[in-house]
């Protein structure tokens, strides 16, 4: 047993649901109990998602405690075969299915005898992997069962298209500014003379997964989601991959080669040296704002990064190679992956921490005090509890970070966002820095003359008792609304009785 | 339906898959740890029950929140660990970081489904740590959303003191409302006080509100008489009531069903079966039962009822003639969409997730009544209703408003459809007269809006056929 107040990954069949409800048409089933599918409140909540959430529950209640499933897990997929015809239905373990230890593969193919579609049981246990682990494994499983698939069937394209394409693989529903990544990618791939074969999860049809083998090579952005498909298609299809993350200058331009090597080897004749250097030099601000004044002032200040690997690794390096800002800390909170990460960032920064525990990181934080932070909502709260201020760069996240405007990370135009983000979380800092020192903008002392401040009107102890109990936002203007009340109506002292009258009367 | 026609008929009910969406009910623990001030919640459970607190709670997380999760990991599932040990080491963790009151163990699925006996561990533990330990079942396998609630307190009261203690200075610590109530006069004044009360057995009020919402009810008794004695929950676990046998209680919740149960059969308490205060009608009718169980004859609620109405004119014309759809998620929905028939709406259907038809009696008649008066025909209820089925329906329907969980509500708008968010009926304050206009302020919040951005033309912003 483990005291836990937060997690940053989220439990492994949050990962499965993120992978079923990329695709398009691809439905999910849980086995779990009443309540679990929080899942759908979050797609609906975070991303603002129009459509109904393709996951549905079967519910595991008393009676299926008792007695088994029996056939309800079987009824509620040819239901929603019926229903909703998906190409596929994923039928998804959670906490509760991995202890009833029912023979869930058994379902699924008692269901696929009737079921249109094809059915599946992820492959995920809760109590070894997470959520990214096992959005990563249910990505993969998907493409091998319908490249497998195609395979018996002798539907698979044994051709390669005609001119270099790529296909993108890890771009999920409430993945951090993920699909704002896509569309940067899809841009940088037009730009450099690369077709798109196909862009997945998100947006993907199973249907289509066949033609994946088409690319001339695959592009794995992210390092939580996706290495597991890329390397089941290099091993199996001897299709070679690209997982260097382009985000910042100096890694997109990385990347960019890495791909140019990739294309030459199959008999290319890339050369995208000069479209990197005019991206670089003139058309990206991001190395241009390295240089000019502004970013010198930068120079030596000190921050703090958590994240997933992929972000914080890459953020950290951008901080310290492309910025001159020293990293006295980079962390992450994916365990599993400890040796990539420390590998990563380990000349970038004073210090490297994995953990998954937030009080960990808030105590850092707390003795390192560096000028800014750049980690996921819950750092955002450390530094708002400590002055100081973060930019959120990786999940778990809010709300606010689904931006509707276009805000990639990754590309070029990615690496200005990344460059706003850092630059404004500093001058913030500064700016309230300084206004501590002058003591603000306004003297303390103001004095505010309020309706209430010459009121002839007293207060009972227990009116007052009522009325602190009302939030401070708004407790002026209910104070204000009561004493109002109460001239008008004549009472001389009030009460709580009084208090509520007055906002049954005038909505105080 | 003609209006001379104010027999009420009769309800119907129905029960359906049960396949709908809902909160699990450990997230009662959101509402209770911050009313219950010196508790803390330990949540016995999975990553799953982690995930689901920490994002349906939002910022509150972040407040260094009195609850935490008994996170179990492998071990504890193939019992390789120590339960006991475990939550020996979890819970002297608790006491030396927080110091709590109370340590309420919320079990999960989890803990049914490997049958931890947290029941037989718990007076053990409590022994040992001297931390009095409650011990709440809120699980997902039994429970919806608000039951968690209802779950927690019927735990509590069998914790409940049977008599008033003793001692003069614990007497001081008791009896919280009370003591508000008589807020810092003397004892020779309260004295004088209580014939502002009429004689009658003890009243003890169940559910958990807002400590203004307490105020403004127990002030609302008063008005006639009524001395509160006690309310379960209090603001502290230190100030639970006094309930003795032959005490009377009474529900302000329609989900506290288990509450009354253990109250009746436990404690041996007589149960007031009354609508519950949601609305003006609502408070008015529990105000009149609370009275008729004490032979009172009520003063001036019916100007009073009519003078809250009077003053939510503005909403009500907003939604009187319009319909409504719930779908239902947290056991509201029979007072709410009473209320709302009688503003003026009419109910296509009440979707609930569980139907105490006893607890609920006197709720349901007062539903059948004001339909009757109101000249609507009365609504459906469907018990464990089918979101699927429901989503059908309503696209057929399109009522002028649906009341549902937040899984749906983008969805609907998306196709033209006018939602709001069953939710926020959990958390704001909807009870008593004082809070009328809070409810038709969340009723009326979407069609508002509507009213806002009305010759937009922006309504379907979906292009394919709805695709539920």
């Amino acid at each position: 047993m483990k005291l836990a107040y937060w997690m940053y990954a989220g439990p492994a069949h949050i990962g499965t649901l993120r992978i079923a409800s990329s695709f398009k048409n691809v439905h999910a089933i849980m086995h779990a109990p009443l309540g679990d599918d929080y899942f759908n409140v979050m797609r609906s909540m975070l991303s603002r998602e129009r459509n109904f959430t393709p996951v549905t529950t079967s519910v595991v209640d008393r009676n299926v405690l008792a007695r088994g499933s029996q056939e309800k897990v079987i009824d509620n997929i040819t239901r929603k075969d019926t229903e909703e015809a998906p190409d596929l239905i994923v039928l998804t373990p959670t906490c509760t299915s991995s202890i009833l230890q029912e023979d869930l593969q058994n379902f699924v193919e008692r269901a696929q005898l009737d079921a249109q579609g094809d059915v599946m049981l992820a492959d995920v246990n809760h109590y070894r992997v997470n959520e990214l682990q096992a959005a990563d494994r249910t990505l993969q499983q998907i493409v091998q069962y319908y490249l497998a698939k195609a395979q018996k069937k002798g539907e698979l394209p044994g051709d390669k298209t005609e001119q270099p394409s790529v296909n993108i693989i890890g771009m999920t529903t409430l993945g951090f500014h993920n699909n704002h990544d896509a569309t940067e990618l899809k841009r940088l791939m037009a730009e450099l003379g690369i077709q798109v074969n196909q862009v997945m999860p998100e947006g993907a049809s199973v249907k289509n997964l066949k033609n994946l083998t088409r690319a001339w090579f695959n592009l794995v952005p992210y390092r939580e989601i996706g290495p597991l498909t890329a390397q089941y298609l290099q091993s199996e299809f001897d299709m070679p991959y690209v997982d260097i993350t382009p985000m910042g200058i100096i890694d997109t331009a990385r990347c960019i080669r890495a791909i140019q090597k990739v294309l030459n080897q199959q008999g290319a004749s890339a050369d995208y040296e000069q479209y990197i250097d005019n991206q670089t030099q003139f058309v990206s601000q991001a190395a241009w704002f390295s240089r000019s004044i502004d970013c010198q002032n930068l120079t030596g200040k000190r921050a703090v990064v958590f994240g997933d690997s992929t972000h914080a690794a890459a953020i950290t390096k951008i901080l310290a190679r492309e910025m001159g800002i020293k990293v006295v800390l980079a962390g992450s909170y994916c365990k599993y992956d400890t040796d990539w990460f420390t590998q990563e960032v380990g000349e970038y920064c004073d210090e490297v921490l994995i953990s998954e525990d937030h009080g960990a990181i808030a105590d850092k934080i707390a003795q390192l005090e560096p000028a800014a932070i750049f980690g996921t909502q819950m750092e955002r709260h450390v530094g708002k509890r400590l002055d100081i201020p973060c930019g959120v760069i990786a999940a778990p996240i809010h709300v606010q970070n689904f931006p509707v405007g276009y805000r990639p990370f990754l590309g070029y135009e990615g690496a200005n966002q990344v460059v706003d983000l850092i630059y404004n979380s500093f001058t913030l800092g500064m700016e309230d820095h300084l206004l501590e020192i002058f003591g603000g903008h306004d003297t303390k002392e103001v004095i505010t003359k309020t309706v209430s401040a010459e009121s002839d009107l007293s207060w009972s102890k227990d009116g007052l008792a009522e009325l602190n109990k009302i939030p401070g936002f708004v407790r002026g203007k209910v104070k204000r609304n009561t004493e109002k009340f109460a001239r008008d109506r004549g009472f001389s002292e009030i009460t709580a009785e009084v208090l509520y009258a007055a906002k049954e009367a005038v909505g105080a | 339906m003609t209006l001379a026609n104010t027999q009420p008929q009769a309800l119907e009910f129905d029960c359906d898959t049960g396949n709908y969406h809902t909160f699990c009910p450990i997230s009662c623990v959101a509402w209770l740890y911050q009313k219950i001030e010196d508790s803390f919640f330990l949540v016995i459970g999975t990553k799953t029950c982690g995930y689901f607190l920490q994002n349906a709670m939002g910022v509150m997380i972040f407040a260094e929140p009195r609850y935490a999760m008994a996170e179990l990991e492998e071990g504890d599932i193939s019992a390789q660990l120590n339960d006991y040990e475990e939550l020996k080491r979890l819970c002297l963790q608790i006491k030396r970081d927080r110091n709590p009151s109370v340590i309420v163990w919320i079990g999960t699925c989890t803990t049914e489904i490997i049958k931890m006996d947290l029941e037989g561990l718990a007076p053990r533990l409590e022994a040992e740590i001297g931390i009095p330990i409650v011990v709440a079942r809120a699980n997902g396998l039994d429970y919806a959303f608000t039951q968690g609630e209802d779950t927690v307190l019927a735990a509590m009261a069998h914790r409940c003191p049977s008599e008033a203690p003793q001692l003069e200075s614990e007497k001081e610590e008791r009896g919280g409302i009370t003591k508000l109530l008589n807020f810092g006069r003397k004892k020779e004044d309260v004295a004088a006080e209580q014939s502002d009360y009429v004689d009658h057995p003890p009243l003890v009020l169940f559910g958990s509100i807002p400590d203004p919402v307490v105020t403004q009810l127990s002030l609302e008794l008063k008005k006639q008489g009524i001395q509160v004695s006690g309310w379960l929950p209090a603001k502290r676990y230190t100030e639970l009531p006094v309930i003795a046998e032959g005490n009377y209680v009474c529900g302000i919740n329609p989900f506290l069903s288990r509450t009354a149960s253990t109250l009746m059969r436990r404690r041996k308490c007589k149960l007031i079966g009354a609508p519950f205060p949601i609305g003006p009608d609502g408070t008015r009718a529990w105000i009149e039962k609370i009275c008729s169980v004490f032979g009172i004859e009520p003063q001036g609620l019916e100007e009073r009822e009519a003078k809250i109405w009077e003053s939510v004119e503005d909403y009500v014309k907003l939604i009187r003639g319009k319909s409504v759809y719930l779908m239902g998620d947290n056991l509201l929905e029979i007072s709410m969409a009473r209320f709302l028939v009688r503003c003026g709406m009419t109910v296509h259907e009440i979707g609930i997730p569980y139907m105490d038809k006893r607890y609920q009696a006197a709720e349901l008649n007062l539903l059948a009544q004001t339909c009757a008066e109101m000249g609507v025909p009365a609504p459906k209820i469907v018990e464990k209703p089918d979101n699927y089925n429901q989503i059908k329906q309503i696209m057929e329907l399109q009522p002028d408003l649906v009341i549902t969980g937040m899984a749906h509500a983008n969805p609907l708008e998306a196709r033209g459809i006018t939602t709001k968010w069953s939710v926020e009926f959990t958390f704001a304050q909807i009870h008593g007269f004082g809070n009328t206009r809070d409810i038709l302020e969340l009723v009326t919040r979407p069609l508002r809006r509507n009213e806002n951005l009305k010759g937009l033309g922006w309504n379907q912003l979906v292009k394919e056929e709805a695709n539920v």
